[in-house]
């Protein structure tokens, strides 16, 4: 009996092609990176077409352990556009840094195709192993460059950590399947509704610290920076976007599913971290110098404004998360891009210094970047306001007005480091200027990127009502 | 019945007797050997209770290859047993003492089984009748039928431990000698051999 393949065609899809190109990379002839980077983007491709194929309708094949919905075609469209951006961005990267080997793009796939089972998990068995299939191929990519000891030291470190956040999030599935009797999240939504043991609730304690882990939520962040800063930079760009848009679906499927009986005990833990990853966000961000290390502090913060719509918990919430994960991934996608167009005489800066006087030298890209630090910010009328706004909204329908507050507080910490970043390049004298002509796709992503965050205001009506029709898929709408 | 009872405590007596040998011989050669014939009667108890499964998986993985692994190891290293040994009195009590607490704790999961108010749902564990289906073919059904997703998703992450593993350690080592065969084949006598006129009583 052949289970229903309909629902994991894009999963299939991925995953086949990144088989097949292992075997054409292992015996194909040499220096087939570039193709190989370039087969992986069509594969993308490909695989998106296939899942906004798929109608929002529920359906569950593998014997319940799959899920397809609205909620999540819509969080893997955004995995795959932010795979395939961040591949893109790779490409020019991988031939300056002379570290073109064919595996790279192959993990990639493995690593989109971790998340995109783990969009889908319904069951807590597969839960854990899409994590783990994604974790692992991103452990890699993170000690890409073997020959460099912070990329080395990165991998290393996200290896020790994320393993420690794996065993938490099994220890507490574990003890989950003890009380419940079942893995299953329908099951587990059935059994705690009948009442809730308290090993129950320190096990969903335990499953939503190693998921916050995944996220990179305070206080369990403490892995960012490092491997921000020691990771490749293109892969630091897919591990600002994919895994954590992945994980944050993931996290609400879990925590509003099969869980949503104990909400009275994990909404004080998401508040909590929700309102300390805003904070960290933006009090550690203001003393960095170096971009990259900024950016994951950015990040940290930008978890923390979505985990509001969590703690929200209703349709309204959700739909406010879904539409700040989207934002964010073409905000930060864009930054990222300017990123990896950094570099004086061949050579990657880091330095926010390095930006000054970019207004004069490079006036598109600091125009790009410009805008992308607005919308970080949340100034209107930049997409970021937009985003930010859903989730505080939802947060004043529900009373919760004292995380709307620290929101809106951190938010204008926050803006002093991002606005530094704009008076760096428009004010201050340009030291050393940036090699020109980074091309490879760099320029198109920012400025599609660009345009996407500049424009949002004017239509944002698409993505709202994607957002919402997904959300409503959570909530037997 | 009587053939099996016989059956059964022939096996279980060389197996216990195999046991105590594997701990108390002196060469640590013997002691795998030992070992290896515990693991046999233990497959043979295995098939015994009708579990083949088992039986085979064990003789096939802990004989066929952690066995070896470990004849391998104790004939590579050179452990001197004796001097291993010489605290064995000293260690005896915390040894006892552990393996009291563990006979205790397996006393009290029996107890609870058979005595307690067990979960219904878990006595009654959804495995079919060993009647109808054996067991090779339930534990088939598990993994190729109903967790085929998980089990492939598994797959996934051992190929891509083993991918990232190669990548993260193979290097292109120069200056290391390998065959080629192709190569030697290809030498011609002309290439390789010279000959020469050596004057007698003078050397090369």
């Amino acid at each position: 009996m052949l289970p229903d393949l309909g629902p994991v065609v894009p999963e299939l899809i991925v995953a086949v092609a990144a088989m097949g190109l292992l075997m054409v990379g292992v015996f194909g002839r040499a220096n087939a990176t570039r193709t190989l980077c370039g087969l992986a983007i069509l594969v993308l491709f490909v695989a998106l077409v296939f899942e906004t194929g798929l109608t929002g309708t529920r359906a569950e094949t593998f014997g319940g352990m799959f899920v397809v919905d609205g909620f999540a075609v819509y969080a893997k469209i955004l995995v795959l556009i932010a795979a395939a951006a961040s591949l893109a961005m790779s490409i020019g990267w991988l031939r300056r840094e002379g570290a073109e080997r064919f595996e790279f793009p192959v993990i990639l796939l493995f690593a989109t195709l971790g998340m995109l089972m783990m969009v889908s998990a319904n069951n807590l068995i597969s839960l854990y192993l899409s994590l783990e299939l994604q974790s692992l191929s991103l452990y890699v990519l993170a000690a890409f460059q073997r020959d460099n000891s912070r990329s080395t030291e990165a991998g290393l470190k996200y290896f020790v950590l994320g393993s420690l956040a794996s065993g938490m999030l099994l220890y507490g599935s574990s003890l989950v399947y003890g009380f419940a009797g079942t893995t299953a999240f329908d099951g587990l939504a059935h059994a705690f509704g009948n009442g809730i043991p308290l090993g129950a609730t320190i096990g969903v304690i335990f499953v939503l610290t190693g998921l916050a882990f995944k996220v990179a939520a305070v206080p369990f962040h403490m892995w960012t920076p490092d491997v921000y800063e020691g990771a490749p930079t293109p892969v630091t760009a897919l591990f600002a976007v994919g895994p954590k848009i992945a994980a944050f679906a993931l996290l609400v499927r879990v925590m509003v599913g099969p869980f949503s009986a104990l909400t009275d005990q994990w909404l004080q833990v998401v508040v909590f971290i929700s309102a300390a990853s805003m904070i960290l966000g933006a009090f550690a961000a203001i003393a960095q110098s170096n971009i990259k290390r900024l950016m994951a502090y950015s990040s940290i913060g930008h978890v923390g404004y979505a985990l509001i719509g969590l703690a929200v918990g209703d349709q309204t919430g959700v739909r406010g998360v879904l539409i700040y994960l989207a934002i964010y991934l073409f905000m930060t996608l864009g930054t990222w891009a300017a990123i990896l167009a950094m570099r004086q005489k061949g050579r990657a800066v880091e330095g926010i210094s390095d930006l000054a006087g970019l207004a004069k030298t490079h006036p598109g890209m600091a125009l790009a970047l410009a805008i992308f630090m607005f919308s970080m910010a949340g100034i209107p009328p930049m997409a970021g306001f937009w985003g930010k706004l859903y989730v505080f909204m939802a947060a004043i329908d529900k009373g919760m007005v004292t995380l709307a507050v620290i929101g809106v507080l951190t938010s204008v910490v926050g803006a002093y480091y991002y606005l530094r970043i704009v008076k760096v390049m428009y004010f201050d004298e340009p030291a050393e200027v940036l090699d020109h002509g980074g091309g490879d796709g760099l320029g198109f992503v920012m400025g599609v990127t660009a345009l996407v965050i500049l424009f949002f205001t004017l239509i944002p009506a698409p993505l709202v009502t994607q957002a919402g029709a997904a959300a409503a898929t959570l909530f037997g709408g | 019945m009587i053939v099996q009872a016989i059956v059964f405590y022939v096996l279980s007596a060389v197996l216990i007797a195999s046991g105590v040998l594997v701990i108390s011989v002196r060469n640590p050669v013997h002691a795998v050997l030992f070992l290896i014939l515990a693991f046999f009667n233990a497959a043979g108890l295995f098939v015994l209770n009708g579990a083949e499964f088992l039986a085979m998986v064990l003789v096939v993985v802990y004989v066929g290859a952690v066995a070896v692994l470990f004849l391998f190891v104790v004939m590579l290293l050179d452990i001197n047993l004796l001097r291993m040994r010489e605290g064995f009195l000293r260690y005896l009590p915390t040894g006892a003492l552990i393996g009291l607490i563990l006979l205790i704790e397996l006393a009290g999961i029996y107890a609870s089984w058979s005595f307690g108010a067990a979960e219904p749902g878990l006595l009654a564990a959804p495995a079919p009748d060993p009647g109808a289906v054996p067991n090779t073919d339930a534990l088939g059904r598990l993994i190729y039928t109903d967790y085929i997703y998980l089990f492939q998703a598994a797959g996934l992450i051992l190929l891509v431990a083993m991918i990232g593993a190669i990548m993260l350690t193979l290097r292109a080592r120069s200056g290391i000698l390998r065959q080629s065969i192709a190569h030697q084949l290809l030498r011609s006598r002309a290439s390789s051999i010279e000959l020469r006129k050596v004057p007698r009583g003078e050397g090369v």
